[in-house]
């Protein structure tokens, strides 16, 4: 897989003395969904407003389609498509002249049945003679979309895209990644919904405090890092483990009632183990589920332990 | 890497007439406001300055008091709505958000400049030829250098344009916007010999007029209708131009150093 962009060693110091990105090194591959996941105030927004030209970094190099953002901002920009976190539009401008707007400003040509598409694709085309002042907040995020599309963009970016807003725009908005993604759209995306993150991203990028704690696909990074739990439904209570678990790290939970076994992928062939001493030791369960570990349980972990 | 083949390659042009359009577009829904309110106003010049007062005055170097006025209040309307028009299209979208658009577009602040100056000075001209027309209604207007009349029409309104263009960028909130028009541009221009010529000031003041470079703007302007000028005409150019090119150089440098837009 080639590299739509490629960033290396990028710093960001701000002017109060806050040192916002310490040498980020990321390489997006072409076509994929990128999850960047952070806590607040840890870069997600200050990396992405660098790659779209909003912030100056400090330091380093970004090439996006191979081309370097400073030097040529004009390829570079026109590959780049922005959603931004906060919800800025136009006010007394109607949908229609706002997306056209948008096409234009980034050097293209007018195709109205381009940007009808769009409008369409988002539920706006019906609103496309409003003023975007009497649009909900939600048909507002959909006019940022779409303003983000008009100039077919190759890679998109989504800050924090779900934030606010109705479970059916959100859904309106996954069938949308996933339409441009189709298309060979790469598109990076921000969330504080974590499980949108584990079901939509390819790759999954942790940062906090400036600093990429990991980048991996997402599948591998459950694997590795993930826990499952075995969960036994004990009979009758249990004061303490018994000695003749202790090869097991067990735990006890809800009053006694819940024997708890926690393994990680390579050690699955010891549940049965667990079970048959059970067996031995005559103690009955009435109901066993197993869990693993979401992406969110992952990510908590690791921002916590740094 | 590649280098810079990509597209839009050398200018541009659909960006420049996106804003362009877009700030025209702003004064279109407006133009009642824009239009009406200059006319009524420089009526009312006229019928205080020119019928009430103007009968009672002296001809001003041979132009009757009321012709006399005609090009100082252009320009006082020039340069008040070009720095309205520009420094409000700028700051509307810094203060709403949505200039992230325009800075994360390829495009050049050559192009940006230009497009935002270029509506806010249309703007202007459009307005000036209004006030013109109004005028002539009044008092009978003779115009002896007309290329040199769109000459100074266009390169005022290009640099208070401009000027106007760096207030958006420094304004921090909508007060900002009135100050320096109303702190410094219009006394300036009061002082300019808007209502009259600066030989009829005392001599010390005419020297300190020659501070004001005001003066020198609606000299020159002044003189392409009747020949009349307080400063050689050489000199309201040069001291035009002069006016211009400090501004484009300040814009430069704001692009440059992301001054207020960029961090």
């Amino acid at each position: 897989m080639t590299a739509v962009l490629s960033i290396s060693n990028l710093t960001k110091s701000y002017a109060s003395g806050l040192q916002a990105l310490k040498g980020i090194d990321l390489e997006i591959r072409k076509g994929e969904i990128f999850a960047l996941l952070g806590p607040n105030g840890a870069g997600k927004t200050t990396l992405i407003n660098i790659v779209c030209g909003i912030v100056t970094p400090t330091s380093g190099k970004v090439l996006a389609d191979g081309y370097d953002i400073q030097r040529d901002y004009r390829a570079a920009r026109s590959k780049i498509g922005l959603v931004p976190q906060e919800l800025a539009t136009d006010t007394f401008e109607s949908v229609w002249a706002t997306v056209t707007f948008s096409r234009g400003l980034f050097g293209h040509a007018p195709n109205a049945a381009f940007c009808e598409k769009v409008l369409r694709d988002l539920s706006l085309w019906d609103k496309r003679k409003d003023k975007i002042v009497t649009l909900s907040g939600g048909m507002k995020r959909r006019v940022m979309i779409a303003k983000a599309l008009a100039h077919e963009p190759e890679i998109l970016f989504l800050d924090e895209p779900t934030a606010g807003v109705d479970v059916e725009l959100r859904r309106d908005m996954w069938n949308l990644v996933l339409g441009l993604r189709k298309n060979g759209v790469t598109i990076i995306l921000t969330t504080h919904y974590i499980e949108e993150a584990e079901e939509m991203a390819d790759r999954v990028g942790v940062i906090n405090k400036g600093e990429l704690i990991v980048v991996d696909e997402k599948t591998t990074l459950m694997k590795k890092l993930g826990k499952r739990q075995l969960i036994l439904h004990l009979q009758e209570r249990m004061a303490t483990i018994p000695t003749a678990l202790a090869e097991w790290p067990l735990e006890l939970k809800s009053d006694g009632t819940e024997l708890v076994f926690t393994f990680d992928a390579q050690q699955s062939e010891s549940i049965s183990a667990l079970l048959r001493r059970l067996v031995e030791l005559g103690i009955g369960f009435k109901d066993l589920n197993t869990r693993e570990s979401s992406l969110e349980d992952i990510f908590v972990s690791l921002v916590h332990t740094r | 890497m590649k280098r810079g083949t990509g597209y839009p390659a050398r200018f541009n042009a659909y960006g420049v007439l996106a804003i362009y359009k877009f700030e025209m577009a702003r004064a279109l829904r407006t133009i009642w406001q824009s239009l009406v309110t200059p006319v009524i106003t420089t009526s009312l010049y006229f019928v205080v300055f020119g019928s009430a007062i103007g009968s009672r005055m002296t001809a001003v170097e041979g132009v009757p008091y009321g012709a006399f006025i005609v090009p100082g209040l252009i320009m006082l309307s020039l340069f008040t709505e070009s720095i309205f028009n520009a420094s409000f299209g700028i700051f509307f979208p810094k203060f709403t958000g949505t200039i992230y658009e325009i800075l994360s577009a390829p495009i050049s602040y050559l192009e940006t400049v230009l497009a935002y100056v270029g509506a806010a000075a249309t703007k202007s001209i459009v307005l000036g030829l209004v006030i013109l027309i109004t005028a002539s209604l009044f008092v009978p207007i003779k115009i002896l250098h007309p290329l040199w009349m769109v000459a100074f029409l266009v390169l005022t309104a290009t640099t208070f344009s401009l000027f106007g263009f760096i207030i958006g960028i420094w304004a921090k909130g909508f007060e900002h916007l009135q100050f320096i028009p109303m702190l410094i541009v219009t006394p300036l221009t009061f002082l300019g010999g808007a209502f009259y010529s600066i030989s009829m000031l005392p001599p010390q003041w005419q020297t300190f007029s020659l501070f004001n470079p005001v003066v020198y703007l609606i000299s020159g302007f002044r003189w392409s209708f009747y020949e009349t000028s307080d400063v050689s005409i050489g000199m309201s150019l040069a001291m035009t131009l002069g006016f211009f090119f400090v501004c484009l150089a300040v814009v430069g440098w704001i692009f440059k150093t992301g001054y207020r837009l960029k961090n």
